[in-house]
């Protein structure tokens, strides 16, 4: 009896977990239809991605397109193809051939070839007349573009670049049909044609951004949706709001902490939370044209001021910053171990001793106790007031007085380039992990117009363009190693204070979508929402 | 009445042009630069002569006479130029929300008007009494609570009592006037409410005035109805300073309502100011204020046209 019993109990159980187990499978199974409704919290100036650089184009219109290669969703950094169905590199990596992916049709029904990839990248590195790229200076290494026939892309670098590839998964290189861009290289300002997984119906301005399935998508069964529709919010609390109510499942830049926790404490169990550090930083930029701005001693001791880990944690609860880091992103490929870092100035766990040397070295460079000086700031709450008001904090704590001078991005914009500041709040924000990326801004002011602390630094010039030519990992992550400790530590021409963590509070409803440590490296082929 | 018409009408002509000059030279006036906005604002790696090649494309680099003549000379025409930060017609820009914002401002003046007049008027004829007292207390807490507070109240209450909130899109009255309204119909309360509390108390002390007149006090005498000494006698000569105030309130709703629209993601005028300043899009600012002058004075106008229509006493002359 006792064992009939146990027999029945281990049926029953048995059952119990299959059937939990196959619900479970139903679960993830994507389903496919719905809408989803997504907000964006600003608006694109144009619909040419080639020209623009917001992430508010990007959210509601890069389904409408594919790229020749792009970041994987689920796995990045990892590079996949797209309309390319597979490259191959020369030997010498001078030569980058693709072949195209064949049967892929426009959403006006023609055929997608070889012309239209070397038509669009063309467009964007070689621009002709009025017509204005963004992104010319990220591929000054691409010599020329070949399409020897209609299912092969050539491109013929002038040097070796080991970033090559990842520059081509640009997210912001749609591939635009070679007739259009003839006929007219503006009209994919005001119109949208291309391949993608959704087809536009309608774009109100201040409203929302509306699309719908394509049912001729190359990749068979995608979309999972029958659409999506992106809500124009740029209120914060709106936007909390519509995710509260359900009028919205997500926002895909990023909300804060005290966001994400009044989302959660609202939906329950009907949101999911996401996280990930962000390939965005907050960086202070010193106008060396300024005495004593010029003299490397102060700018150090304003470095060794600021308590990089202690802020971490005291505004990691209030705002999207965090991660303590280098020149390169926390947590990314070329990141610097902390053991490493901590050697660096202003990045030691000893506040105390690190402060006692910046009082030191203030005191060397005939800094007096009480100077006075102006921090530039944006007049953007998250995160700009939190880390301005941190900073003028912690170098209070040296003995210097800070006078936090808040503008609106025009103003402030006008007078970075205008080197009208003393020290300005900066900011710097990437698709993706990569020295050329993140280091352009720190070369001399003759090479980066973004170099907005008025210096010259042939040594950091040197090293930019040797790591951006070396195919030896090692070696290039050496190089980066040796650019960040004069950019940081020797020369201090300008000081990172806390890169950014990205945080998607999302409903539960949302499904096959993974954060990335970039906001503008969305793609909807593969996201479901569930009933 | 059609000479004065007329004459206010042509009296329009160089006040606007006025006002045309002074925008012109205020926006920039104001630093920043759209170019920079748009191409660097981002921390994207731009090269100068990027920037300087899209400062060209707009126009940019022109004198300033020759931009604003370029500018003047499509405003008879009503074409006020393109957005320089959308490319799209500045009268397109305005016309998808000057919907909502007219509406709103119509929707959020008839929930004044209903509110304030009855009770400015009982509040009058009962002076001293509870009912004025309730109605003081009303008005003052009305006028001391923005719009937007209260907005963000009425948010909170319907998110939490029903789970519900109200469209955050707009849908145009003879598309769905059930989600049309559900939509405005909050922030038309929420502006109303504050909109009715300046009302009331114009609408008390006007009548308070008009009520202490000799004519009103021999229309008592003769027996007259309540009714029609209140509203015929009394009302019609006390209505014109509200009738001021309601226009301008009117017209202040319009571009105005900056906050409120914000509040509850309204995509209207007030909203559009806000991204126009914000992207230093100087053609868009132009046109927005001139579109508001216009209807200042356009509201100023059918006011002086009111006014002799409620108080024959006044002449068009």
């Amino acid at each position: 009896m006792r064992q009939l019993r146990f027999l029945v109990a281990a049926v029953l159980a048995g059952a119990l977990v299959f059937v939990s187990m196959s619900a479970s499978t139903v679960a993830q199974q994507p389903r496919r239809g719905g809408t989803l409704n997504f907000i964006v919290n600003a608006e694109p100036p144009s619909f040419d991605a080639h020209r623009e650089a917001t992430f508010a184009l990007i959210h509601p219109a890069r389904g409408h397109y594919n790229l020749l290669v792009k970041f994987d969703p689920q796995n990045y950094p990892k590079v996949v193809p797209d309309l390319a169905e597979s490259w191959s590199a020369s030997a010498d990596g001078r030569t980058y051939t693709f072949k195209i992916r064949r049967g892929v049709r426009f959403h006006d029904g023609s055929t997608l070839t070889a012309r239209d990839i070397k038509a669009t990248y063309e467009k964007i590195i070689f621009p002709k007349g009025d017509v204005v790229s963004a992104r010319q200076a990220t591929y000054e290494m691409v010599e020329r573009i070949e399409s020897p026939d209609a299912n092969t892309v050539v491109f013929r670098l002038k040097w070796r670049s080991p970033s090559f590839l990842q520059a081509v998964a640009s997210p912001w290189n749609w591939i635009y049909k070679a007739e259009i861009i003839e006929r007219d290289p503006h009209w994919y300002e005001r119109n949208v044609m291309g391949t993608g997984p959704f087809k536009f119906v309608e774009y109100v301005r201040g409203s929302h951004w509306a699309a719908v399935r394509n049912e001729n998508y190359w990749v068979r069964d995608r979309p999972y949706l029958d659409g999506y529709r992106a809500l124009f919010i740029t209120n914060a609390t709106a936007a909390v709001n519509a995710i509260k109510s359900g009028q919205a499942l997500v926002e895909f830049r990023g909300f804060s902490p005290t966001q994400r926790d009044d989302i959660v404490a609202t939906l329950g169990n009907r949101a999911v939370v996401q996280e990930s550090n962000w390939i965005c930083n907050n960086i202070v930029v010193f106008n060396t044209r300024r005495k004593p701005f010029d003299d490397a001693r102060f700018r150090k001791a304003l470095s060794l001021a600021v308590d990089r880990w202690g802020g971490s944690e005291a505004l990691s609860r209030i705002a999207f910053v965090g991660p303590v880091g280098g020149a390169t992103r926390p947590g990314g490929p070329f990141a610097t171990p902390p053991a490493e870092l901590e050697k660096l100035a202003g990045y030691s766990r000893d506040i105390s001793a690190a402060r006692a040397q910046a009082r030191r070295l203030l005191a060397e460079a005939g800094v007096p106790e009480g100077f006075e000086f102006n921090l530039l700031n944006r007049n953007i709450q998250m995160p700009y007031s939190f880390v301005g008001v941190f900073l003028i904090d912690q170098w209070r704590q040296v003995g210097l007085r800070v006078t936090h001078v808040v503008k609106e991005t025009g103003p402030y914009l006008a007078d970075e380039r205008a080197g009208n500041f003393d020290a300005a709040v900066d900011f710097n924000c990437d698709f993706y992990d990569d020295p050329d990326l993140q280091l352009v801004k720190f070369l001399s002011v003759n090479k980066s117009p973004l170099n907005y602390g008025g210096y010259n630094d042939s040594i950091l010039d040197r090293l930019y363009t040797e790591q951006s030519r070396s195919l030896d990992a090692a070696h290039r992550i050496a190089l980066v190693r040796q650019f960040e400790r004069r950019l940081l530590d020797d020369r201090v021409w300008q000081i990172y204070v806390l890169w950014w963590k990205r945080i998607i509070p999302h409903s539960a409803r949302l499904h096959g979508y993974k954060i990335s440590p970039s906001h503008y490296l969305e793609d909807y082929q593969d996201v479901w929402v569930s009933e | 009445m059609a000479r004065f018409a007329a004459r206010r009408l042509l009296l329009m002509i160089p006040t606007l042009f006025a006002v045309t000059v002074i925008i012109f030279v205020l926006v920039r006036v104001v630093p920043g630069d759209i170019v920079e906005l748009r191409l660097v604002s981002g921390g994207s790696f731009v090269t100068p002569s990027v920037i300087e090649a899209e400062r060209v494309r707009l126009g940019l680099n022109k004198p300033i006479w020759a931009q604003f003549t370029q500018w003047i000379v499509g405003i008879p025409r009503l074409d006020l130029g393109t957005s320089m930060w959308t490319g799209q017609p500045i009268t397109e820009e305005i016309a998808l929300r000057l919907q909502l914002s007219l509406q709103l401002a119509v929707m959020a003046t008839l929930i004044a008007v209903a509110i304030a007049l009855p009770m400015g008027i009982a509040a009058a004829v009962r002076r001293g009494s509870w009912v004025d007292h309730a109605v003081q207390v009303i008005s003052v807490a009305g006028l001391a609570t923005p719009s937007f507070w209260l907005g963000i109240l009425l948010l909170l209450f319907l998110l939490t009592t029903f789970h519900w909130l109200p469209p955050f899109t707009f849908t145009p009255l003879w598309v769905d006037p059930k989600a049309n309204l559900l939509q405005l119909i909050w922030p038309a309360l929420a502006v109303g409410y504050r909109y009715s509390a300046v009302t009331t108390r114009m609408t008390r002390s006007s009548m308070l005035e008009v009520l202490r007149e000799d004519y009103v006090r021999t229309a008592w005498a003769k027996g007259l109805a309540a009714r029609v000494i209140l509203t015929r006698h009394a009302l019609r000569n006390a209505l014109l300073p509200v009738v001021t105030v309601i226009g301008l309130e009117f017209a202040f709703l319009i571009g105005g309502l900056v906050v409120t629209e914000q509040v509850f993601n309204l995509n209207g005028i007030g909203k559009l100011f806000v991204d126009a300043i914000s992207h230093r899009d100087y053609t868009l600012i132009q046109g927005l204020l001139l579109l508001v002058a216009a209807i200042y004075i356009l509201v100023n106008f059918l006011i002086d046209l009111l006014y002799v229509w409620l108080d024959p006493r006044l002449s068009y002359g």
